[in-house]
């Protein structure tokens, strides 16, 4: 059984599926150029550090897995894995799921603002964190676009990333 | 700041234009304004490209044309402090 509301606006699938499509490949490259930066910022902050300082400040167990190479983790010590975050292959669910990420990123931007008073750390960590603020009106706005294009007495009635009806083929 | 700087600067700032464009673009497809920025920046962005790749080292494979040395790789990296 198709059900009627997914007759009625298969559509406008295509162009939907366009819209979320471009701003999640864009905004996912932007983050890998975000993650640049913040290796950069790491890297310079840990070159020609000697024994010493790498003993003092608390780097001695990274350096002995690491050296001063780049391995992401996060500031607690846990490692980077795909676990942490979702993908579900439902445009509402996971342009949801983005929204929170942009402003996971934010809170930790802020929380480094506020500990960090290094300009040269400061000024990139203020862009990046606008960045976030940016990327989640944009998912803000990809997501009211796509449930206008729902039905509004029922948001969840079909998956319209997966349910397909007879027009469509 | 040097010549060289200078043009690397105003690419990252013509870079960032589009980035931010593309994105608003993406949302409001209509926006004819939007688009005239859009294209203005765009063939700004890859006029000087062109002209820093041929003049220092290419910025991107796109601009990578070799004949006696292969050039792509000859360029500073970002985290070394070269996009100051």
């Amino acid at each position: 059984m198709i059900p009627y509301a997914l007759k009625e606006r298969c559509l406008h699938t295509l162009l939907r599926m366009r819209l979320w499509c471009n701003i999640i490949t864009q905004v996912g490259t932007e983050e890998l150029a975000h993650m640049e930066i913040v290796a950069a910022i790491i890297h310079q902050l840990t070159r020609n550090l000697s024994m010493e300082e790498i003993e003092k400040c608390g780097f001695a167990p990274y350096y002995v897995d690491h050296t001063v190479g780049i391995w992401p983790q996060s500031a607690g010590g846990f490692p980077f894995s795909a676990s942490q975050f979702q993908v579900t292959g439902d445009p509402i669910t996971d342009l949801t799921e983005d929204l929170a990420a942009e402003q996971k990123a934010r809170t930790t931007y802020d929380n480094i603002l506020r500990l960090i008073k290094e300009p040269d750390v400061c000024e990139p960590i203020k862009f990046l964190r606008m960045r976030e603020v940016v990327h989640f009106q944009r998912f803000g706005e990809a997501l009211r676009i796509t449930q206008d294009k729902l039905d509004s007495r029922n948001f969840y009635a079909f998956n319209p990333a997966f349910d397909r009806c007879e027009t469509c083929d | 700041m040097g010549e060289k700087e200078q043009l690397l600067r105003d690419i990252g700032i013509a870079d960032f234009v589009l980035t931010e464009l593309t994105l608003y673009l993406d949302t409001h497809p209509q926006d004819r304004k939007a688009m005239e920025y859009f294209n203005h920046y765009n063939r700004l962005k890859l006029q000087m490209e062109k002209e820093f790749s041929q003049k220092y080292y290419p910025l991107n494979t796109r601009w990578a044309d070799s004949n006696k040395e292969w050039r792509w790789g000859a360029a500073p990296l970002p985290w070394e402090g070269a996009c100051v």
